[in-house]
């Protein structure tokens, strides 16, 4: 009965216990880069350098990729149980027949009959004294969030949430936390969802810590080998490691796909060590994290004030009930046109957030007349990079856009404008970080927001709740203050 | 049931054909489907390639027209980015199920073009160091999807590292195949791309040697 039990937890709480217990390795001073190089990563067969080998025999623990159980199978590399995605292919001339999963794939196929091989010692990495050399200053708001970040990643075997508001200057509120690390000589892995974010991270961090080894890990990137102190990937990097971090930082930790995907907390949890320390970073948390917030079962740390100090700009509503007939006749709706007539003429650059691919295309035909420079982009758009930048360079007065502008791109001085932001797509999370793209600059930290709707959803009314609780609770500790 | 190419839900059609057969059911869903290019008249009427009218393409003639050894390929879809990826996963990434995206139109247009040929289904084969390194061919998988009876009499004497040489080297460059076998039934000859049309003749050229008759051949993309 305890084992049925036991088995019913492990379906819902993967078992580790697979991945060999960290020892202290006994390897020669000449073997220490190759520790660096394939400690806490797993391999499949063929990726083992061949020039190693007699390392890899003296340290590596072989384990079976994929695990049977009597409810179906898990595959240890990116935890998918999933029925759907697990397949047989033949395996040898005899006919046998191997399971293999289908998840991971894109990384190299793990089957029934390809082992993985790993390597757990407790390599010692650099101990790097003063770290940081960024000599900026951290806000009163920012400070508090790093000072809680500092001691999770100082001691170890804890979690933080930190929930900080879009613009509130993410990024160096971890520095010191980084720089207490490198001192101790840890090994940190920042994750974030989107390979732009750790391209336009990687410079920042390296200009902040010049003395430390920095590798961004990406799809495509030209770095894959993994041997730095400090790594910066996007989360699917995450299920090459097994026991590799001692601190770790999820970026977006509400984005897609890690809230949607079971292998990303999966891989993030095997990928830090036992006593290693979390930081959680968002500014929309998901219910399942609210949840977890109110039950006080994750320390969080809010940051509601954005660094330049001012609060988030509150989106207004307007409902026009012929929003979407308007748009099937190839029409602007009457109160967006009027809305866009009193705007009259602004220095702002004008962001427009629509729900589909055809509705971007649409909106942009129908405001050719009004405004001269205007494009739209899309997910699958060839051009958004290039779209992107001439928009930021100013090119563009205005850009329509499906959601995927909804995060991490900045525009110094915008306003923004849903058009039909009752659609399913804008969830509450999608609708905050769309606000969050106006007012980012200190010179202007005022953008208007407004969302065109026919009909308020509960995303809608729970997104401007979100917002104003922030800006609330930003006001009281500014009263404080004074 | 869950598209194998996307994996998202997706209903399926169902038809009195195929209500106790499963697996006759097209496991992809529409969104799939419809990201594929079919090959549409007017095509070269030997090769398949898209033409402006239906006459031999340039390529064909020179292959001798009527004396082609190659009586005749016949491609289902033309190259895109689409299919592109999904022979990526299925074929180097060695997703094996992905082939199945394949199957029901491979069968729709086997029965339209060679049904009466009473034929078996000859794969062109890999080499051992591919076959090793992916654990499946492709070809095979595909020939796997008709039904009739499949025969391995090929094998591959040299590796398939062709990318780098120019057409003509191509062409005129020796035979990677070797015939293992007899057969005296016509013969269809399976791959999953139809590029310049030399890899199937080839193999075309070993089968008519040895007496082979007619030599047909079925290739998912015409590119
Ligand atoms: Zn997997
Ligand atoms: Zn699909
Ligand atoms: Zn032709």
């Amino acid at each position: 009965m305890n084992k049925f039990i036991s088995s019913i937890h492990d379906y819902f709480s993967p078992d580790l216990s697979w991945i060999p217990q960290q020892t202290i390795p006994q390897v020669t001073h000449v073997e220490k880069p190759l520790s660096h190089l394939l400690s806490g990563k797993l391999f499949l067969p063929y990726e083992l350098p061949e020039e190693s080998l007699s390392f890899i025999n003296a340290h590596f623990t072989k384990v079976p990729a994929i695990e049977k159980h009597w409810w179906g199978y898990r595959c240890r590399r990116c935890g998918n149980q999933k029925k759907y995605l697990f397949a047989y292919m033949p395996c040898g001339d005899q006919g046998k027949k191997c399971l293999y999963c289908r998840k991971c794939i894109v990384m190299g196929r793990v089957s029934e009959c390809t082992p993985l091989y790993l390597f757990v010692p407790s390599v010692q990495w650099e101990k790097v004294k003063e770290a940081c050399v960024w000599k900026g200053r951290l806000t009163s708001f920012q400070a508090d969030a790093a000072e809680k970040i500092n001691e999770v990643m100082a001691k170890g075997s804890a979690r933080l949430l930190v929930w900080a508001v879009c613009g509130a200057g993410k990024t160096e509120m971890i520095f010191p936390g980084l720089a207490t690390a490198f001192a101790q000589g840890k090994r940190v892995c920042l994750a974030t969802p989107r390979t732009d974010v750790v391209r336009e991270l990687l410079p920042r961090f390296e200009s902040a810590f010049p003395n430390v080894k920095i590798q961004a890990l990406f799809g495509d990137s030209p770095v894959k080998q993994a041997d730095a102190q400090f790594i910066l990937a996007t989360t699917h990097q995450l299920l090459r490691f097994a026991r590799a971090f001692d601190v770790m930082v999820i970026d977006e930790v509400d984005a897609f796909p890690y809230h949607a995907d079971v292998s990303l907390p999966f891989a993030t949890r095997r990928a830090a060590k036992e006593t290693a320390g979390i930081i959680y970073l968002t500014a929309t948390p998901r219910p399942k994290q609210l949840k977890e917030i109110d039950s006080k079962k994750l320390p969080t740390v809010f940051v509601p004030r954005r660094f330049h100090g001012h609060p988030l700009p509150v989106p207004s509503f307007v409902g026009c009930f012929n929003l979407r007939s308007s748009l099937k006749q190839e029409r602007l709706p009457e109160k967006v046109k009027a809305w866009l007539d009193k705007r009259g003429v602004v220095t702002r650059q004008l962001l427009i957030f629509v729900p589909t691919i055809s509705d971007a295309a649409l909106v942009e035909r129908l405001l050719h007349a009004t405004f001269s420079s205007i494009t739209a982009v899309h997910a699958s758009d060839p051009d958004r990079k290039e779209k992107i930048e001439l928009f930021r360079n100013k090119v563009y007065e205005v850009l329509v856009t499906t959601t995927i502008l909804e995060r991490g791109v900045t525009f110094p001085s915008v306003d923004v404008i849903i058009l039909d932001s009752g659609h399913t797509v804008f969830d509450q999370a999608a609708l905050v970080q769309i606000a969050g793209r106006a007012g980012r600059s200190p010179t202007d930290p005022h953008g208007e927001v407004v969302f065109f709707h026919q009909g308020k959803t509960d995303a809608m009314e729970g997104a401007v709740e979100m917002i104003k609780r922030m800006n609330k609770r930003g006001r009281k500790i500014v009263d404080a203050l004074h | 049931m869950h598209c194998i190419n996307c994996h998202e839900v997706f209903m399926q059609q169902t038809f009195w054909s195929n209500l106790f057969l499963p697996d006759k059911r097209n496991p992809v869903c529409d969104d799939c489907r419809n990201k594929l290019i079919f090959l549409t008249e007017p095509v070269c009427p030997k090769c398949c390639r898209p033409m402006d009218k239906p006459d031999l393409c340039l390529d064909c003639q020179s292959w001798g027209g009527n004396s082609d050894i190659l009586n005749k390929n016949i491609s289902i879809f033309s190259y895109n980015q689409a299919i592109k990826d999904i022979i990526n996963r299925w074929k180097y990434r060695g997703d094996y199920l992905l082939g199945k995206v394949f199957q029901y139109e491979l069968a729709r247009v086997f029965n339209q073009h060679y049904k009466n040929l009473e034929a078996v289904a000859i794969p062109i084969p890999l080499s051992k160091e591919r076959m090793l390194e992916r654990g499946f061919n492709q070809a095979e998988s595909l020939a796997g999807f008709l039904d009739i009876p499949m025969v391995h009499a090929l094998t591959r004497i040299h590796s398939e590292k062709q990318s780098k040489k120019s057409r003509t080297e191509r062409v005129t460059a020796q035979n990677p195949f070797r015939l293992t076998r007899s057969v005296i039934s016509p013969v269809i000859l399976v791959d999953d791309i139809y590029t310049t049309g030399t890899t199937i003749r080839h193999a075309a050229s070993l089968l008519k040697e040895a007496g082979v008759k007619e030599v047909y051949a079925l290739t998912l993309i015409r590119s």
